[in-house]
């Protein structure tokens, strides 16, 4: 097996045809690096997905707030993140949702493989 | 000549910047990772480096998808942190170098690294919260800030062989820059995470570990992973090990741990922290 196409479970790795396929969800969540842009897309977010040129099954993920389906849809987690913050989740929240746990059952996984923590 | 005294490993998640904004250092969830913190300060303050080479990787600030570079360096006299979108505090101008800078680049180019070379760039958490870290209250204005970036992002990324090389050859440059600056390095990021897909919440606190282990007493072992191997052992964002790798590469003298903490989680990661002097 080369190593680009190493399956590793669980994991879409981004790697240049998922950044082409992905190219306008992560061009548009770039842009909510910026409040103008975080408040065009909460003012109308179908115009906003239009105008960055998402795919009908980007439209539907972003619409769904459907983490793994941006994810197969091309989208980077980094971007992904930035569209996070404009919802108010953090990578917590965001963990929870790809891994159809609680919020309260993820963390207690990040904590089931921690180490050096005497408090919290 | 130029001297590298040392090294520093540290997390940079915008979380840190956020529990620093908020004060949270006291907390039972940060009281263990920021107890890490103060004999590196005391270190720093101790040593006054000069100058300051932070290996970082930008999350989508300055670089984007449509210009990428696999291995930058910054030339400027100045760098701005900005927005990047969820809410951590932006900081103070950070302050630049055009010496040694211009100096690295052309020894990195005559030794066959061709990175972009950076005038005017955006600099995110990956580089600040390491600096908010090291100098509370944004103290770090007297230090002279080199930034080199390594695409972590988006494959292909660089090998974690090729970013402890291109380290070397940053270490040697240095080594030949004529003045007496001190230089300080700092490898951010890290260590084992990931952040998405059905895995997500993925780390590795033993291989963690095990990379502090082998990053002062045989840094060549790690860099016999592939990244592939790095996310497949330490998770998707595990490759973030690469700026480790690069930090160790410009540390070519004898080598002495000074310190470190490790702790996990912090937010979704293994956050590691170490200090090492480079005699
Ligand atoms: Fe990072």
């Amino acid at each position: 097996m080369t190593e680009e196409n190493r399956e590793i479970p669980g994991t879409i790795l981004f790697d240049g045809p998922m950044s082409t396929k992905g190219y306008p969800l992560n061009k548009m969540c770039y842009s909510f690096n910026s409040v103008e842009g975080r408040e065009a897309f909460k003012a109308d977010e179908d115009a906003y997905c239009d105008k960055f040129g998402l795919t009908p099954e980007q439209k539907e993920a972003v619409r769904e707030r459907d983490v793994l389906g941006l994810l197969r849809a091309g989208g980077s987690i980094y971007y992904l993140a930035k569209f996070a913050g404009l919802l108010g989740l953090n990578v917590q929240d965001v963990g929870a949702l790809q891994t159809g746990m609680t919020v309260d059952d993820f963390k207690a996984y990040l904590d089931s493989q921690g180490r050096g923590k005497s408090n919290g | 000549m130029a001297r590298i005294i040392g090294g520093i490993t540290t997390s940079h998640i915008p979380a840190i910047g956020i529990a620093m904004d908020r004060g949270l250092e006291n907390t039972p969830y940060w009281k263990d990772f920021f107890a890490g913190y103060p004999p590196v300060r005391k270190w720093l303050h101790e040593q006054q480096p000069d100058i300051a080479i932070v290996f970082y990787n930008d999350h989508g600030l300055e670089m984007f998808l449509d210009k990428k570079p696999t291995f930058a360096i910054g030339c400027a006299p100045e760098y701005h942190n900005a927005d990047e979108g969820w809410g951590i505090a932006t900081i103070p101008p950070v302050t630049g170098e055009t010496e040694l800078s211009w100096h690295i680049a052309n020894e990195l180019i005559e030794h066959d690294f061709d990175p972009t070379i950076c005038q005017d760039i955006k600099v995110d958490h990956g580089l600040t919260v390491p600096l908010s870290l090291m100098w509370p209250g944004h103290n770090y204005g007297h230090v002279k800030v080199i930034p080199v970036c390594i695409n972590c992002e988006r494959h292909p990324m660089p090998k974690p062989s090729r970013c402890y090389a291109f380290g070397q050859a940053i270490g040697r440059a240095v080594e030949s820059f004529p003045g007496d600056q001190k230089v300080v390095v700092f490898g951010t990021g890290g260590l084992s995470h990931q952040l998405d897909g059905e895995r997500a919440g993925f780390l590795n606190a033993d291989f963690d570990i095990e990379c502090m282990d082998k990053l002062i007493t045989d840094p060549e072992a790690l860099t016999r992973y592939s990244n592939n191997d790095l996310i497949e052992i330490a998770g998707a964002q595990g490759v973030e090990l690469n700026m480790w790798l690069g930090m160790r590469g410009c540390l070519l003298g004898e080598v002495e741990e000074l310190h470190r903490n490790y702790v996990a989680p912090i937010s979704n990661t293994g956050a590691g922290l170490q200090l090492i002097a480079n005699h």
